[in-house]
């Protein structure tokens, strides 16, 4: 009886047939897809993106050269050169990411005392020259100037868990 | 007539091919249509992993193994973790160890659903890899959510894992789970009875039990032979000893129970999910040892004690005692093992890396010989393998 039913069921392409009915039922279901550059997938706090220079709420740049972060940065992406400013606080004179070598680990902002070296929520900084991911300092803290809401807030729901 | 001499011929498979799975480089003698000696060439994504990690601290080495099988990588970065935990002599608290387990769960299934997409895609079969993509992003979120990174996620480090979980996330995957299942029997509508399918997976490449053990198989292509040696039964490593779950095995080892025993694992894979998120304790995420796991930020920033630890950590990293160990885990593609040895300093002196794809690719040759051409597709996409691990 069995081998009836195989017979019939391999004539009639049955397993064909249903795996076709699937994907047809598949056509009907709400798509899952978005339309990326107008839609975009949630992000998280803790996503790693582009790197930023953060500043103090007054203007003054948080990072102290401690070069934490270059010691830290697996890839060594990150060059530092600092000295003592008229003032005489002690402030970067350099602070180069070479944002091809980078590999996103995140172990800057870890590392970071000052909460100054993050990675924000921007992934969109494709550029159409290699020149231009050699981010320097200026670069980075107009990062900071420009996403400061969003990496202020980001780390507010994420002290917690640091 | 005047006797002419037939030469084989010999076709370059790869390293562009779209079925090579990256950069696999195959010189296929070929008589007509049959295979007659399959000879892989590696080397083409070396980056010196093991050697760069002579010159990294302990705690940098870690983004290096997500690079291996980056299709998987937080199993890559457990067999790391478990390596220098043994060397430490340390245990993590039960959460970190819980939080490790159900992702390297999510890893498993990260891993076999782009294996079996994309095995179906080679084999002709379109929608799987489709369908599979979508969970695949969902997987994907998860990792996000708990590190920042989707993929290379730098999450498990030695002593825990980076950070706890925050709110919401284990009933999202909790949900996620309960729905997967369904998924599977989806996946297995479209493939498991498809003629098409078992045309071209059943009594392919067939391995029996004794060549797996001369070739050194381990993992899902071990299981299809009908061994059942799983390291996570073993040899358990963090709650795995706590967990309830089967081993698959096949019957006759192709590549069709292959693809059997990687849906199945799926399924098991889901089991382990379930009970590491009814059991998962409250508690710390990793060691409380600051010679080892940084301090939190709000200590570092109040304590001095805290911040000098935080300075020695990321700097000079932690010093390892002196030793030697072969730790392996149950990596998604078979036994992922990294032989660490430690002269006492805060770096590896030796960090020898067991990719389980090496082995299986090694096989290809006694697998493939006798085969079709196309059957050689077949092949790579049952064993499954990343060239990210086979080169390092």
């Amino acid at each position: 009886m069995s081998f009836i039913r195989r017979s019939v069921g391999s004539v009639f392409l049955k397993e064909l047939v249903i795996g076709m009915s699937l994907t047809l039922r598949y056509l009907f279901r709400p798509k899952v897809t978005i339309n990326y550059p107008y839609e975009k997938g949630p992000l998280s706090p803790r996503f790693r993106g582009e790197h930023a220079l953060r500043r103090y709420p007054n203007g003054e740049e948080r990072c102290i050269a401690c070069k934490l972060c270059e010691a830290i940065c697996p890839a060594q992406a990150i060059t530092i050169e600092a000295e003592p400013r008229e003032d005489g606080s002690r402030r970067t004179t350099r602070y180069d990411i070479d944002m091809v070598k980078c590999i996103y680990c995140g172990f800057c902002q870890e590392a970071c005392p000052v909460d100054a070296i993050v990675e924000g929520p921007n992934f969109e900084f494709a550029t159409e020259s290699r020149e231009e991911l050699m981010y320097d300092k200026d670069k980075l803290l107009s990062n900071g100037d420009r996403w400061e809401t969003e990496l202020g807030q980001r780390i507010a729901a994420d002290t917690p868990y640091r | 007539m005047a006797e002419t001499e037939i030469k084989n011929f010999n076709i370059n498979f790869g390293p562009q091919h779209p079925a090579a799975h990256g950069v696999l480089r195959m010189v296929l003698e070929m008589d007509g249509e049959i295979v007659d000696r399959a000879d892989p060439h590696v080397g083409l994504l070396h980056r010196g992993t093991e050697k760069l990690i002579e010159y990294k601290t302990y705690l940098q080495a870690v983004p290096y193994f997500d690079r291996l099988d980056y299709v998987a990588p937080q199993n890559q970065e457990h067999a790391f973790a478990l390596a220098v935990e043994k060397l430490l002599n340390i245990e993590v608290p039960p959460r970190g160890q819980y939080i490790r387990v159900l992702y390297a769960e999510i890893g498993r299934i990260l891993n076999h659903i782009l294996n079996i997409g994309s095995y179906a895609m080679d084999v002709g079969a379109m929608t799987p890899m489709l369908w599979s993509f979508e969970h695949r992003e969902i997987l994907m979120e998860f990792c996000e959510r708990v590190c920042g990174a989707r993929l290379h996620m730098a999450y498990f480090r030695p002593g825990g894992v980076a950070f706890d979980m925050p709110p919401g996330l284990a009933e999202d995957i909790g949900k996620w789970a309960d729905t997967f299942p369904a998924f599977i029997d989806d996946l297995e509508t479209l493939l498991t009875e498809n003629r098409i399918f078992k045309q071209r997976t059943v009594d392919i490449a067939v391995v029996t039990a004794e060549q797996c053990y001369d070739w050194g198989f381990t993992g899902p292509n071990l299981r299809a032979s009908g061994i059942a040696w799983d390291l996570r039964k073993a040899q358990p490593y963090d709650v795995y000893d706590k967990m309830d779950f089967d081993i698959p095995t096949g019957k006759f080892g192709d590549c069709y129970d292959r693809y059997l025993v990687r849906m199945y694992e799926m399924r098991e894979s889901i089991k382990i999910i379930h009970q590491c998120l009814e059991q998962m304790p409250a508690g710390a995420c990793k060691v409380d040892d600051q010679k080892v796991s940084p301090p939190s930020r709000g200590d570092m920033k109040k304590s001095m004690e805290s911040l000098i630890h935080h300075f020695k950590l990321y700097t000079e990293g932690y010093h390892v005692p002196a030793g030697e160990t072969y730790t392996a885990v149950e990596a998604p593609k078979g036994e992922f093992a990294v032989f660490l040895v430690s002269d006492g300093t805060n770096k590896p002196y030796r960090c020898k890396i067991r990719a389980p794809g090496f082995a299986h690719l090694a096989a290809m040759e006694m697998m493939s010989k006798g085969h079709m051409l196309a059957d050689v597709v077949a092949v790579i996409g049952s064993i499954d393998i990343v060239f990210g691990e086979i080169d390092r």
